[in-house]
């Protein structure tokens, strides 16, 4: 890597302003990636619960085998094998479908520790009132039992939000990919690597002070 | 006079343990039914077939002349051919209970109006408004109007049971069932409970069936008691009998034993 030294005249002039001009792109794939990521985990969650072996098992596999492998291999997979299938799907979609659908596995056990938390009397008491599933589920069980796992679906989206660079593997121009171009061109790394690194540190502490706030708003008056 | 509710030779089994055993039991629209009797005898377990909580295993329970847990073959009514109801028969035979649980299991996040509102508007398809004027009436009754918009975790036990009598009440039940709900309440609220339990025998035209161990409330309001032991009913008469002049030694056993705690 050329030049030892830092250049605050590069970083300011150069990097700063391109990194800045591809922000919005990681941003962007981490919230819709977390967005498919909470609802997808979320249907996989209650499809897992349901009586019907035909839904509960395969889904179950279905989610063991996505946790179970990495998430560049997927990503991999969907840009590469897709399209023999005749699926042709743009870098920046492939990256977020890949990244929803791997944290939809970890989203879904974090909201199975969340319905499995909630007591059998609600479901008796949805039961009693002849409340649909569809309406138990919206209306009783799920605003119970999403709340506390706030927290650790939180941690999920910062954790997404740090793999995003994995997008640029498929050249997704994100802040990763936007710093290599930059590296490749001057020759010099220090100063884009660094500021890469120095933005996911400053999202990542917003994030979570983000999170923890949600966290206090969802609390239930009276507890 | 058709029974509003009928068990016919019903069984229930948890694995080796039989709860239920060939069950016969009739309930006439409007009756009061305390049902008393050992933990493990089967008393709650009725009440939980009858919610359809739980599935039974040979039988038929019958409600307002309808199967409940079996439905006509083939959607005809009119051959006597029953096949285990499904859960569409479930939800459109069930509407005609009510159940008051033990632990209340109010909904946590909803005030107490909103507890009362949910059901009706979801199932019953009332406006907001009515639905508000109907839990408002019911709060009202129960005592609770000036507390409708309060969370469960602000109410105490006995407001918290009375707010879940409100809620099953709005779905203008036919068969209302009380599994011992003073159980988990402070000695002081009991009070309290009993007597939206006994306003609403008065003013409403509602079958009961209440399991309890108050046996004064159960001799003073019941118009008859059902003595469980073992999965069946060992014996049953109106209150001033049954406790008067108990017939089978086991429900003297029960009795003397409940008297002398308390």
């Amino acid at each position: 890597m050329g030049g030892g030294t830092w250049d605050w005249q590069f970083t300011f002039e150069e990097v700063l302003p391109r990194l800045l001009d591809v922000v919005h792109v990681t941003i962007l794939a981490t919230l819709l990636g977390f967005l498919l990521a909470a609802s997808l985990g979320l249907l996989f969650a209650i499809g897992r619960m349901s009586r019907n072996p035909w839904i509960s098992r395969p889904l179950g596999e279905v989610v063991e085998f996505i946790r179970g492998t990495p998430l560049l291999v997927q990503i991999f997979f969907l840009y590469f094998i897709l399209p023999d299938f005749g699926i042709v799907l743009p870098a920046f979609a492939t990256g977020v479908v890949a990244l929803g659908l791997h944290y939809a596995t970890y989203c879904s056990e974090v909201y199975r520790a969340g319905l499995e938390n909630i007591p059998r009397g609600q479901w008796e008491a949805s039961t009693a009132l002849n409340l649909s599933p569809f309406h138990t589920f919206k209306d009783v069980i799920i605003p119970q039992a999403v709340p506390p796992v706030v927290p650790a679906l939180g941690n999920y989206l910062i954790a997404m939000f740090k793999e995003t660079p994995l997008l640029s593997f498929i050249a997704v121009v994100e802040l990763m990919q936007e710093a290599k171009l930059i590296g490749s061109e001057w020759f010099r790394y220090t100063e884009a690597i660094t500021l890469v690194g120095v933005f996911f540190l400053v999202m990542s502490l917003i994030a979570s002070v983000g999170v923890r706030r949600v966290e206090r708003a969802l609390r239930l008056p009276g507890r | 006079m058709e029974p509003m509710v009928r068990f016919e030779q019903v069984t229930k089994r948890y694995g080796d343990l039989t709860v239920l055993d060939r069950l016969d039991l009739e309930v006439m629209p409007n009756e009061k039914v305390a049902i008393i009797g050992p933990s493990g005898s089967g008393k709650t377990t009725v009440l939980r077939m009858l919610m359809t909580l739980e599935r039974i295993d040979e039988g038929v329970i019958h409600v307002d002349g309808r199967p409940l847990t079996h439905m006509p073959k083939n959607g005809s009514s009119r051959n006597g051919d029953l096949v285990p109801a499904n859960e569409r028969w479930l939800r459109k035979v069930r509407g005609d209970i009510g159940m008051v649980f033990q632990h209340f299991n109010l909904f946590p996040h909803m005030t107490a109006l909103q507890n009362c509102i949910e059901a009706p508007i979801r199932v019953l398809g009332l406006s907001r408004a009515e639905a508000r004027e109907r839990a408002a009436g019911l709060l009202d009754m129960v005592g609770l109007v000036d507390k409708k918009d309060h969370y469960p975790a602000q109410l105490s036990g006995g407001q918290q049971q009375r707010v879940a009598i409100a809620r099953a009440l709005a779905m203008r039940p036919k068969v209302m069932l009380f599994d011992e709900v003073t159980s988990a309440l402070d000695p002081e609220v009991i009070g309290e409970v009993l007597n939206v339990i006994r306003k609403l025998g008065e003013e409403h035209n509602l079958t009961m069936l209440m399991v309890t161990h108050q046996m004064g409330f159960a001799k003073e309001f019941s118009d008859r008691v059902c003595f469980f032991y073992a999965g069946r009913i060992a014996e049953q008469g109106p209150p001033a009998q049954l406790f008067g002049d108990p017939q089978n030694e086991r429900t003297r056993q029960f009795l003397s034993a409940v008297l002398e705690a308390g």
